[in-house]
């Protein structure tokens, strides 16, 4: 085993490797499609043995040995605790068990609102893309959701097109004033380039550690919107040989996200 | 109860819950043999127009053999509950949806759905609504307790709800804000099992997905199984049975009857059979050869099947459970 860090990586292992390691043991997350299953399996591997992984259409608690492709495939209730439905799923983040939800998106704005359904106006949309799927479920009933993106200033905007799912909408109070469970919301956003957190009082997004290589003005720069920029920014480590290793040799072999 | 604010979607379909019910009293309740094939199956109860619902999706437990039937007669102008990958593609690729509820359509690790922008964007799909997954899915769920609606805590402030059929009104016992989702009543619903008997009496293996809840919503119910089983096999593990005859009209045995998706503990997604409708679905032209060789010049699903290949099949069995 070696924690030494590496210097050659992809970004896409970079985005795995952080959010991996925002996945703590013995919690419960709500995995969506993509990047979050990789970095599921990655961190049962790593530091968190009995992370409870819970998928949408009824895999709760599944050892991911191998790696789920689709969210309702057999990985995602292979050695798993429970193999339920989707309503079980959706109900019990409803009632407020699952901790965490991790999510992707076409863009994000300062409040942690994402859109995942249309690029330009809806009625005469550029790209139709697929919707919401459970992701408008999991940023309204997971306590902390935690967003995986790539950065740049297309995604990174001021106003996303549609909001597909709810971060903190227009600002403090108005998830609560729209009749979402009061205290939830974004708690995160990874991207190769930034950890980013939200301001407490004003809800907005903020820098709190840089990627490996990136500065300040780096993510300021690739970022559409103005960013709360904290006291002290710190520096994200790199992903470790370990965690390479893992992700390429076993966990992604086929190379089919990496 | 004052109503705050309604979504600007239409209602493809009306929550007629009284209707439902006598629909439901006159379905025959007797043990009755309703094997048939994919053909007379959709033939027989699925029309233009109709508002159909398949479960699981595209890739996972998928009645792919009945929808390729749908596409190789050509059902038209059909509104869609759109949860779905390969299966919904499929159809849209054909140009036969008019209508969609539309929670979630694109090919997962591969990305968007080429074949649902070509149809969005062009405006060949007439109207879209929007919905979550839990939304969509809690709407089946309303129609199978057999009230017009459900309240749930999604889809709250967001343009999904803006560009949906829901209303939010203020909750009479806590006053808050609380999202009201209609009932969803399918005309036709298609569900892939493990096994059923020829009556109907259908057992899923694995996660259930929205089987129960869909089941419950659907006016006519076709069920394509892996395998037809005796009566007996039924009762012998009655727990097991997500979906009770009465609610089937049409029990279609369909081996592979998900293919290129997986079937949990029988066997694996097709991965080069997915990869191949990815490529093709990019085009126009590439869509429609793929349609004609798998769909359109087979006759039935067991053509289809000889056209994948029994060795290549045989590979993608999974070992004993």
């Amino acid at each position: 085993m070696s924690h030494a860090e590496s210097q050659d990586y992809k970004p896409a292992e970079l985005l795995i490797c952080t959010a991996s390691r925002l996945m703590l043991d013995n919690t419960t997350a709500f995995i969506g499609t993509g990047i979050p299953m990789l970095a599921a399996s990655l961190a049962q591997r790593m530091h968190a043995p009995n992370l409870v992984t819970i998928f949408e259409f009824g895999g709760t608690g599944a050892l991911l040995d191998e790696l789920p492709i689709a969210v309702g495939g057999q990985s995602t209730f292979q050695r798993a605790i429970a193999a339920t439905g989707i309503c079980d799923v959706m109900e019990t983040a409803q009632r407020g068990f699952i901790e965490y939800g991790f999510l992707g998106g076409a863009q994000i704005d300062p409040f942690g609102n994402l859109n995942s359904t249309v690029i330009g106006d809806y009625r005469h949309p550029k790209v139709r893309l697929p919707g919401s799927g459970g992701g408008n479920d999991v940023g309204s009933h997971c306590w902390q959701t935690i967003a995986i993106m790539r950065h740049d200033t297309r995604r990174f905007v001021e106003e996303v097109d549609f909001i597909t799912t709810p971060g903190y909408l227009s600002g403090p109070g108005t998830r609560e004033a729209a009749g979402l469970p009061p205290d939830t919301g974004p708690f995160r956003v990874v991207s190769n380039l930034a950890v980013l957190g939200f301001h407490p009082q004003s809800k907005r997004m903020m820098l709190l550690a840089t990627q490996p290589g990136v500065s300040v003005e780096d993510v300021i720069e690739n970022t559409g919107f103005d960013l709360v920029i904290a006291e002290e920014v710190e520096s994200n480590p790199p992903p470790t040989e370990d965690e390479l290793q893992l992700l390429r040799g076993e966990i992604d072999q086929d190379g089919l996200y990496i | 109860m004052e109503v705050i604010q309604s979504g600007m979607g239409t209602l493809i379909q009306q929550p007629a819950i009284n209707e439902f019910r006598e629909w439901n009293r006159q379905k025959p309740k007797a043990l009755i043999d309703k094997r048939m094939t994919e053909a007379e199956a959709v033939s027989r109860f699925i029309k233009d127009g109709d508002y159909i619902g398949t479960e699981l999706y595209g890739t996972v437990r998928c009645p792919m053999s009945l929808v390729n039937e749908i596409v190789r007669q050509g059902i038209k102008d059909l509104r869609v509950a759109g949860q779905g990958v390969l299966e919904l593609d499929m159809l849209l690729a054909a140009s036969l949806v008019k209508e969609l509820d539309l929670t979630y359509i694109g090919l997962e690790v591969y990305g968007v759905s080429n074949v649902l922008r070509r149809e969005v964007e062009s405006g060949r799909v007439k109207n879209c609504v929007e919905w979550s997954n839990a939304g969509i899915t809690w709407r089946f769920k309303a129609t199978a307790i057999g009230v017009p609606f459900i309240p749930v805590r999604s889809m709250l402030g967001t343009d999904t709800l803006k560009y949906s059929a829901a209303k939010v009104v203020e909750c009479p016992f806590t006053g808050d804000p609380i999202c009201l989702v209609p009932a969803l009543i399918l005309d036709v619903g298609l569900i892939h099992v493990h096994r059923a008997d020829k009556y109907g009496n259908a057992q899923i293996e694995g996660i259930s997905g929205f089987s129960a809840e869909l089941a419950r919503s659907s006016k006519r119910l076709l069920i394509s199984a892996e395998e037809i089983v005796d009566n007996e096999v039924i009762r012998q593990q009655p727990d097991r049975t997500i979906i009770p005859y009465y609610l089937v009209d049409a029990v279609i045995e369909a081996p592979y009857g998900s293919h290129p998706g997986e079937m949990c503990y029988n066997y694996r997604r097709d991965e080069s059979q997915i990869r191949e409708w990815v490529e093709a679905s990019k085009d126009p032209q590439t869509t429609e050869s793929y349609l004609d060789k798998y769909i359109y010049s087979v006759k039935d699903h067991q053509e289809y099947l000889e056209l994948i290949g029994s060795e290549h099949l045989e590979d993608l069995k999974l070992g004993g459970e």
